[in-house]
């Protein structure tokens, strides 16, 4: 395996003539569990979908296990923010699992029984098997990230991306997520999240990267995730509070 | 054939073809694209007589085809420069919809096309514009050419139904699993071009937006799976079809007027007593 799954260089981006990303330079390890964090408007969905070129990149090259997206594509996965779609779609849970394999099934050729047997799989991982048949808008919120998350598992990439994975969802919802990443982790993925709560940063991920337009600081969650970064990424007063102890970050300004 | 026959199949294989498509308009909430290719087909049409002299099936859909496309092409332009969607289409459509309306009144003149026609379309002459055929014999004009777009419309949906399905659904996802989104949306721009030309000559270009939105609309309220939609849009289209011929018939009155207003009480129907979605069952519902 490549040492990096992911090498940006000099990326920059523009959204609706607003430069929201610039100088964007990084190497993700494989094997880590990378959250990307920011203030809002920092450019993290943007900065997704403009490495895996879903957004049309200013300038820049972007590679994954050393190699461009178009002869990698098959070993990305990408989770889409919830928001994202029309959950009113009239289709069912095991269907839209069953969508991350379209890519693989190949033109003209329908979901074999084995297909609909590996959704189905990625269902019962993720806790959803009951579910299976039930349509898209009856589910929860939670229950919707959770078949978002099995769509992206039955794709069996080798690095994923995930746009606020954990946003709006339960806290059972929250720690199935976590497990499964976890173990994506332990299986050699590459998974990059990104996160909205800075208080848990710390036990979730073993790598964080600080993103405002462009990035603050990338390292091992250890070393980088400390309270000059989060003053530097946020700009503003920041409040949060991990266990007993409060913090309190003041506004350098 | 009889002559009222002709004019009924012709109407339900319209019923058909745009309830088929119409479901994949409204789930990729494109149905004010169909609003403005119905327009500017016009423009395609006029411009593929100025250029063989004659009106002709083929030329007829290429220039519709082109009209749409380009059509599709201008909103998605304009929009990119970051003009709003609806006024993007708003502006291209109309301006599109002039120049047609403009090159008819000065250049087409007396043939065959007119406004009203366009417009209105004029289903009681198909039967009376026939060609000959080996198989199928003497038949309409119009109503081969609509064949001839089912057919087309049947092949692309069945062939490329999983494609249509995630582009619809994720968009996002579908591009990053290398299935080429923008290329679909192309395509299905010159579905909506040729169901409209084909339409064109029985229900016109107003009533043509609404044989492909409300069949579509209702068949939504009724059930949760694609595949049934699909089924039940183009039964409805036909339910109006026929029942439109019947409100015509009973009031002497124009056959595209009474069958686009029979799609809205298909519409009004559903609207109501559909289980699950319908009014009175969401009523029920809170209630209990």
């Amino acid at each position: 395996m490549e040492p990096f799954a992911l090498e940006v260089e000099d990326l920059s981006a523009s959204y609706r003539k607003n430069t929201v990303l610039h100088d964007i330079n990084v190497k993700v390890r494989t094997g880590s569990l990378v959250g990307i964090i920011g203030p809002n408007g920092a450019g993290k969905s943007t900065f997704l979908k403009t490495i895996l070129e879903l957004h049309p990149a200013l300038t820049g090259k972007v590679r994954f296990f050393g190699k461009p997206l178009k002869e990698v594509k098959k070993r990305i996965g990408y989770v889409p923010q919830r928001g994202s779609v029309d959950w009113d779609f009239p289709t069912d849970a095991l269907d839209v699992v069953t969508m991350g394999l379209y890519g693989k099934i190949g033109l003209f050729k329908r979901p074999g029984r084995k297909d609909v047997e590996k959704a189905m799989e990625a269902l019962r991982k993720v806790g959803m098997e009951a579910y299976a048949k039930r349509q898209i808008s009856q589910l929860s919120g939670g229950q919707q990230q959770r078949v978002f998350l099995a769509r992206a598992l039955v794709q069996e990439a080798d690095m994923y991306f995930m746009d606020e994975p954990l946003a709006g969802v339960d806290a059972a919802t929250e720690k199935a997520i976590m497990t499964i990443l976890e173990e994506l982790k332990q299986a050699g993925k590459t998974v990059l999240v990104v996160h909205h709560d800075l208080q848990t940063v710390e036990d979730y991920f073993d790598h964080v990267l600080f993103l405002n337009k462009t990035i603050i600081a990338y390292g091992k969650t250890a070393d980088t995730f400390t309270e000059k970064n989060i003053v530097k990424a946020y700009g503003g007063k920041i409040f949060w509070t991990k266990g007993e102890e409060a913090r309190v970050v003041h506004s350098p300004f | 054939m009889t002559y009222t026959a002709w004019i009924i199949l012709t109407a339900c294989l319209v019923g058909i073809t745009c309830g088929l498509i119409g479901v994949f308009l409204i789930l990729r909430k494109t149905a004010m694209m169909a609003d403005a290719i119905s327009h500017t087909v016009l423009l395609g049409i006029v411009i593929a007589f100025l250029i063989t002299r004659e009106v002709s099936g083929p030329a007829m859909l290429i220039g519709g085809i082109a009209a749409g496309l380009l059509t599709a092409f201008l909103v998605q332009s304009l929009h990119a420069l970051n003009v709003q969607q609806d006024a993007a289409i708003g502006i291209v459509f109309t301006t599109l919809f002039a120049i047609g309306v403009i090159l008819i009144s000065t250049s087409v003149g007396n043939v065959h096309l007119d406004v009203q026609h366009a417009l209105m379309g004029e289903i009681t002459f198909i039967p009376w514009n026939t060609v000959t055929l080996p198989v199928l014999g003497t038949i309409p004009q119009a109503t081969l050419m609509l064949m001839i777009v089912l057919l087309i419309v049947l092949i692309f949906l069945t062939a490329f139904y999983k494609e249509w399905k995630i582009t619809t659904f994720d968009p996002s996802l579908a591009a990053s699993l290398g299935i080429p989104v923008m290329l679909m949306h192309y395509v299905f721009m010159s579905l909506v071009s040729i169901t409209t030309v084909a339409s064109f000559d029985a229900v016109g270009a107003i009533m043509v937006v609404a044989m492909l939105i409300t069949p579509a609309a209702s068949s939504y309220l009724w059930t949760d799976r694609l595949i049934v939609m699909l089924i039940l849009s183009p039964l409805f289209g036909v339910l109006a079809a026929i029942l439109g011929y019947m409100i015509a018939a009973w009031l002497d009155t124009s056959i595209s007027g009474s069958m686009a207003f029979a799609t809205g009480i298909i519409f009004l129907i559903s609207f109501l007593f559909a289980p699950k979605h319908g009014l009175l069952f969401r009523k029920m519902y809170r209630t209990e």
